[in-house]
């Protein structure tokens, strides 16, 4: 391996041919379906980001207000309603819970925030069994693994590695077709649904206005989750207030096409409460588990931009570094540019060990482009770069300055420098005798040395008679 | 100690909040702009409905006499039928083929087919509304390959803006919007993974 000079261009060189593909092809696909509905559905998209970005600007502003009128909209909805100042209070309450009903079976769907606080892991270590239902977490789960995308989990998995995990779990003999795999996790899954007790969603949206929660999901695992079971408890992030019904106009529609390029998920779930007294299946009891985990610190950050984000993955997609990098290159669970902004600020003390990923960027404002809520990550990333500067955070990988500097202050040197540099045309990279230079090198090609060829060309110009009259006479 | 959370977060956010000289505004908007360019408000809102619904890979069908004919195409013969239109279903369904009107957990893969009523439709998107008060079981609408969501054509709404100032009180709504499927594994897509692999949409009356 070569070592790079950063850890996700490490990450990304030791990525098989397989993965890459994977990654690229599926992210190259979405990015394409997302521009493709946005634009043939409406006239103005990007006019919709910018107000469905001011809408949530608003809500992250004065969560002061919201946060309460949720809660109190919630109660009177009959839900009850937690709050949980970090994941171990959360996975405590979702283990109190379930303790209280006497259940000891959980199926839950897929949410950001569940993987943010490990709770799956924290569930089986007290003896509970929680069950991933959507297709791609299933697999995550069963493999040991770890999301590498937010919509899409598996996106750096092919159907054969897929095949062998089943073939393994006993679910049948080595059969890699997409459908088959698709039917025989059905088969298997719904008699989990049916031994559930709990079911545990997320939250994509709640609004202010009627305490509804807003679910959505291309598989109808969320809604089977909510079919067999007896309780339902839903964690649910801070910042994912929107403060009337029908602002969904504009979140609904931007997120199921930013996210995949539908019109809207197959199944859009409104749930103000339990289940209805007429209703035969369905939860007796819901509970709300509101999770600060350092977003409070985020929103007293310069980031809380980052706050307005919806989940939809469409700048992981567009991005030139994850569709490189993957996932799991940004050693967190949100990856690509939104994680490379929300991954530093979440990981509270130990932000220097993230503090190299807001690096990974070149900036190029892609994501800023997709975003459904129009977040300006590029500004956000500069903002953390600078943080990491203020904090005096070592900058692994960034070639000495101190011999440039030296170098700069002095012509003559400066000059000789430039005329021996020629020789880098010549030397093998390998064969110059500096370790950062060589480290640097090892990833890139260097161009022609062109050193010198300014200077040359400024002389040469000031010679001509018209220049030597002064740059300011052009007016004659 | 729940309480305790409570303020700790909510003084964070008000302490985060506080240096803030300006909030940002609501804004005020027109969600007409959010409407799709391919709805035709004067469209007939069944036919405009059907078209969305197709694209979703969802079969609407004009009448119950219909519905006989795609079950049997569908080799679905046993299955679920809410209990409150079984009357008008058993009419049009011939001898051969069955159902209970009552949802019974252990034959939850012996059901080939579900029938319930819908509490509407939307044309914009193509999706079948249902909700707590008017769909009898959550399971018969899910669990079978096949569902059929009966909706009356009083019923049948324009635009996801009228949607949603339709939601009312019901706790429970959802929004179907084709069989349920997946891309996950290599961006293949496949119908049918927890939910019907066939979505029929049955207009009443």
């Amino acid at each position: 391996m070569i070592d790079s000079v950063q850890k996700i261009d490490n990450f990304a060189q030791d990525l098989t041919d397989e993965v890459r593909h994977s990654v690229h092809n599926a992210s190259a696909l979405k990015t394409k379906s997302r521009v493709d509905s946005l634009w043939r559905d409406f006239e103005d998209p990007d006019r919709m980001r910018k107000i469905a970005g001011d809408i949530k600007q608003h809500v992250v502003e004065n969560l002061d207000t919201y946060l309460p009128k949720v809660e109190e909209k919630l109660t009177s909805n009959g839900v009850h309603v937690h709050w949980a100042s970090d994941g171990e209070t959360a996975c405590r309450m979702v283990l109190d819970l379930m303790e209280k009903i006497g259940a000891t079976k959980m199926v839950k769907t897929k949410t950001m925030v569940s993987e943010e606080i490990e709770l799956v892991k924290y569930l089986e270590a007290h003896g509970k069994e929680a069950v991933e239902t959507d297709l791609g977490e299933y697999i995550v789960q069963i493999d040991h693994d770890h999301p590498s995308h937010i919509v899409t989990p598996i996106i750096h998995k092919n159907r054969r590695q897929v095949a062998r995990s089943f073939e393994r779990e006993g679910l049948g003999d080595y059969n890699d077709d997409p459908q088959v795999i698709t039917a025989r996790a059905r088969k298997f899954l719904r008699q989990k649904y049916l031994t559930a007790d709990v079911g545990l969603t997320g939250a994509n949206f709640i609004s202010a206005e009627s305490g509804r929660l807003v679910l959505v999901t291309n598989e109808g695992n969320s809604r089977f989750s909510l079919a067999a079971t007896r309780m339902h408890i839903a964690l649910v992030g801070i910042e994912k207030i929107i403060p009337r019904d029908r602002d969904l106009v504009l979140f609904l529609n931007l997120l199921a096409r930013s996210a995949t390029g539908q019109k809207l998920t197959v199944y859009t779930e409104f749930i103000s409460g339990p289940k209805g007294p007429r209703q035969p299946e369905g939860p007796e009891e819901m509970h709300v588990i509101f999770l600060d985990n350092r977003r409070t610190e985020v929103l007293d950050s310069r980031c809380r931009e980052i706050l307005r984000c919806i989940r939809c993955g469409a700048c992981l997609n567009v991005c030139p570094v994850y569709r490189q990098a993957s996932g799991h290159g940004y050693r967190s669970v949100y990856p690509g540019p939104v994680g490379a902004v929300l991954s530093p600020l979440l990981a509270g003390k130990d932000f220097p060990e993230m503090a190299d990923l807001p690096k990974a960027s070149s900036l190029c404002g892609a994501c800023n482009e997709v975003c459904p809520v129009n977040i300006p990550i590029p500004d956000l990333l500069l903002k953390l770069r600078d943080k990491a500067k203020q904090e005096h955070v070592a900058s692994p990988g960034s070639p000495p300055m101190a011999p440039w500097a030296i170098m700069a202050s002095q012509p003559m040197l400066w000059k000789t420098a430039l005329t021996a540099g020629k020789a880098l045309d010549y030397i093998p990279p390998e064969l110059v005798p500096v370790p950062e230079f060589q480290r640097w090198n090892s990833a890139r090609i260097l161009p022609e040395w062109r050193g010198g060829e300014f200077r040359k060309w400024f002389r040469s110009r000031r010679r001509r008679p018209e220049d030597e009259k002064g740059a300011c006479d052009h007016a004659h | 100690m729940h309480t305790e959370d409570r303020q700790k977060i909510l003084g964070a956010v008000r302490s985060a909040l506080a240096p803030l000289k300006n909030r940002a505004a609501y804004p005020e908007y027109d969600p007409v702009f959010a409407l799709s360019k391919s709805y035709q408000p004067g469209a007939e809102r069944w036919e405009a409905f059907g078209t969305e619904f197709r694209k979703v890979h969802g079969i609407p069908l004009d009448h119950p006499s219909a519905l006989a004919e795609e079950l049997i195409g569908q080799k679905a013969l046993f299955g679920y039928c809410d209990p409150q239109i079984a009357e008008i279903i058993r009419k049009v369904l011939p001898g051969d083929i069955s159902f209970e009107t009552e949802f019974d957990r252990a034959k939850v893969d012996v059901y080939q087919f579900g029938i319930t009523r819908a509490a509407g439709a939307i044309a914009e998107t193509g999706s079948v509304i249902l909700n707590e008060r008017t769909s009898a079981s959550r399971f018969g609408a899910l669990a079978p390959w096949v569902h059929v969501a009966c909706v009356s054509s009083r019923d049948l709404l324009g635009t996801v803006a009228e949607g949603l100032e339709k939601l009312g009180d019901d706790p429970n709504i959802i929004w179907v919007t084709g069989p349920s499927k997946t891309a996950d594994i290599e961006g293949v897509l496949v119908e049918g993974v927890h939910g019907p692999g066939i979505q029929i949409c049955l207009l009443m009356d």
